[in-house]
């Protein structure tokens, strides 16, 4: 049985299909509980779960973001919102500090059940401050899993299976996509970590990607096959750590050629760690190089024709694509 | 060396009024050996720090004895306690043996985590020690977090948290604080915060550090009452703790004591040059030698002799000897315990 649902509602739905089994797990975060969350996440959960189990926290993320450790390494099951992820800066010490390494400097003896969620990236005009992709920041720090859902079902999936982790989980969320629907499986529906999921099959070249350079990807691979006559595959990593090697690596085994495709600036990030696996694991298939799509080196633009110019477009993606195989040239 | 457990609950510790002995000669001799043995303790990794034997940071409490063994003589079985970097004491007061504390300063396997927290990240989650941490002030938050999940988990537990006066200026203290403050008024933090206040943040003194001196006074902003106490008194810390602790406990409320100490070593043991204080300085604040003041104290009532002390002294000199033979005889790490314990249920990611 499926419902379509938006990913914010299947958000909703996972943390209170958790809240309701196990409580243990609670809520924390700004404006989450009596103002219902600035993005609407946590909409009705104070009324349903009171004020010990919704916390409204000050604007303060370190300092909850510590606390939220601290009752983690408790036995509780914090998740905590950050407003935008750009704000976890804030917190970055006790994310960074505590929640990754405490597990191993106390030799094993205390776990972080704890996941930070939010809405991760830009695309809705809000400049540099407050748009931030940080999947690669995050993705770097041994001691953290980082996933980053595309579809509604796997953000309620994804959500149960990042609540159950005894590890801190980074949950980043496709924040420009909230609205979307889709469908969305009843009940129990737990998505593990650390397997890709195949969004279309095909033949000519591997797009990779994850969050929501996925659906950009989808609509290249159309725009693909309508004009070039050429079927490509898409991959949603779903989860960058741990990352799903395998997937990648079969799949340019049959297209011979891959495209890694991210939203966050190019320099030591995602799609270079991609290139790199495959160029490792898979040179001898290859039969052009890695091509990379990137998110402008600047900090995110206001306008709106900039801040466009600023993500990868589906053209872009189209284009490398095409480099990948040869069609165009560079 | 345990803390006892409920000498507070049989009334006869910290019931009494202001200036009230607030234990026993037969306790208190019993908490100066406890405190001989940690100077001892301190002493002698100092010494194996300058052979080289113990690498990285050293951070020892000499000096400050009386605060984390008057505090935690209050500490019941299911509380909690976290504390900064300079930790071996409470390791030590909560029952780890100075063997397991002087190996994981030599990063041996039988360290108390395994040879991989060193000396600034001890842990011993069975007894209630959760953990010592390197970042100053980070662990506030962390320890109220601690004191939110007994209350949530309905316990009469409390936490016991140390932290320096360096970690008043962070910001983590301030936003903790405040926190603690809040959920307090909930009853939902039974959280004793314990400032050790030994005047110098690393080499800068508490008065080149914060502007307003009065750290007790900090918690006021946030609606937490706090007191302070001799933290050279051992008698006087005591009653403090015991009162203290028991008023976290009944109330679920945060509480605050500033207890007024001072490093008599260095801040890290490879810090010989000492530019920041005086001689003249550290000679007074020796004159108050928590150590010597409650030797003295048991002196003149009679309730050990010259005899007896010199007996503990050699004891701990002992016991200390064989945590340092324990700690070098000890095996170090195997190599694949470099990948364990980074993920929670999983031998590796």
């Amino acid at each position: 049985m499926a419902e379509t649902k938006t990913y914010r509602e299947a958000l909703r739905e996972a943390m209170v299909h958790e809240m309701d089994r196990d409580e243990s797990v609670i809520l924390m975060g700004e404006d989450i509980g009596v103002y219902g969350g600035t993005h609407l996440i946590t909409d009705g959960l104070y009324d349903k779960y009171g004020p010990r189990r919704v916390i409204d926290t000050p604007i303060s993320e370190n300092g909850f973001t510590g606390a939220a450790v601290g009752m983690a390494m408790m036995g509780m099951r914090p998740v905590v919102e950050m407003m935008t992820w750009n704000f976890s800066f804030l917190a970055a010490d006790q994310i960074i500090q505590n929640a990754a390494k405490v597990r191993y400097f106390s030799g094993g003896q205390v776990k972080v059940p704890l996941v930070i969620r939010g809405p991760n990236g830009g695309g809705v005009q809000l400049s540099a401050q407050h748009t931030h992709s940080l999947e690669s920041f995050y993705g770097h720090f041994p001691g953290l899993k980082v996933v980053a859902p595309v579809t509604p079902n796997d953000a309620k999936g994804m959500m149960l299976t990042a609540i159950r982790d005894d590890n801190c989980v980074i949950f980043l969320e496709a924040g420009a996509l909230y609205g979307t629907k889709g469908e969305v499986e009843e009940g129990d529906n737990a998505v593990p970590f650390g397997k890709a999921r195949i969004a279309r099959e095909g033949s000519d070249v591997t797009l990779i990607a994850y969050g929501r350079q996925v659906n950009l990807c989808l609509r290249a691979a159309e725009t693909l096959e309508e004009e070039d006559g050429v079927d490509a595959e898409v991959i949603d990593l779903r989860s960058l750590r741990p990352f799903d090697e395998d997937a990648i690596v079969e799949s340019v085994k049959k297209t011979h050629r891959a495209v890694a495709v991210e939203e966050q600036w190019r320099w030591f990030g995602v799609a270079s760690e991609v290139a790199a696996i495959i160029q490792e694991k898979a040179f001898d298939y290859l039969d052009a190089p890695v091509e990379r799509v990137s998110g402008a080196e600047t900090p995110a633009p206001y306008a709106r024709n900039l801040e466009l110019l600023a993500f990868p477009s589906e053209k872009e993606v189209a284009n490398a694509a095409r480099w990948a195989l040869y069609m165009e040239e560079k | 060396m345990p803390a006892k457990d409920g000498r507070s609950e049989n009334g006869d510790v910290g019931a009494r009024g202001e200036g009230a002995v607030a234990t026993t000669p037969e306790n208190l001799a019993e908490l100066y050996q406890k405190m001989v043995l940690i100077r001892a303790f301190e002493d002698a990794c100092q010494r194996a720090f300058r052979q080289g034997k113990i690498g990285g940071y050293l951070h020892v409490y000499t000096g400050e004895e009386a605060v984390a063994t008057g505090f935690l003589d209050a500490y019941r079985e299911g509380d909690r306690v976290i504390t900064a970097y300079r930790d071996h004491p409470h390791a030590l007061l909560l029952g780890a043996s100075p063997g397991e504390v002087m190996a994981e300063l030599y990063g041996k396997r039988t360290g108390l985590v395994k040879g991989k927290g060193g000396s600034m990240h001890l842990f011993d989650v069975k007894r209630g020690l959760m953990g010592g941490y390197g970042i100053v002030g980070g662990h506030i938050p962390v320890g109220v977090g601690l004191a939110y999940a007994l209350k949530y988990q309905n316990t009469d537990h409390i936490v016991q948290l140390f932290l320096g006066d360096g970690a008043i200026n962070q910001g983590a203290f301030h936003e903790a604080a405040n926190l603690a403050g809040l959920w307090g008024k909930d009853e939902m933090c039974p959280c004793l915060f314990i400032i050790e206040n030994n005047q110098y943040g690393m080499g800068t003194s508490v008065e080149r550090a914060t502007a307003m001196t009065d750290l007790a006074a900090k918690f006021d902003s946030y609606a937490i009452e706090h007191e302070k106490v001799d933290g050279m008194d051992l008698l006087a810390v005591l009653e403090c703790a015991h009162r203290a602790t028991e008023r976290v406990r009944e109330s679920g409320r945060p509480y605050a004591v500033e207890a007024i100490t001072y490093r008599i070593a260095p801040h890290g043991a490879a810090d010989f040059l000492e530019k920041y204080r005086t001689k003249e300085e550290v000679e007074k604040w020796r004159e108050r030698d928590p150590i010597g003041m409650v030797e003295k104290r048991l002196l003149d009532s009679g309730d050990l002799d010259e005899e007896r002390i010199e007996e503990i002294k050699q004891e701990a000199k002992r016991e200390v000897e064989e945590a340092v033979r324990f700690a070098e005889e000890s095996e170090e790490p195997p190599a694949e315990e470099l990948y364990t314990d980074v993920y929670a249920g999983e031998g590796e990611e």
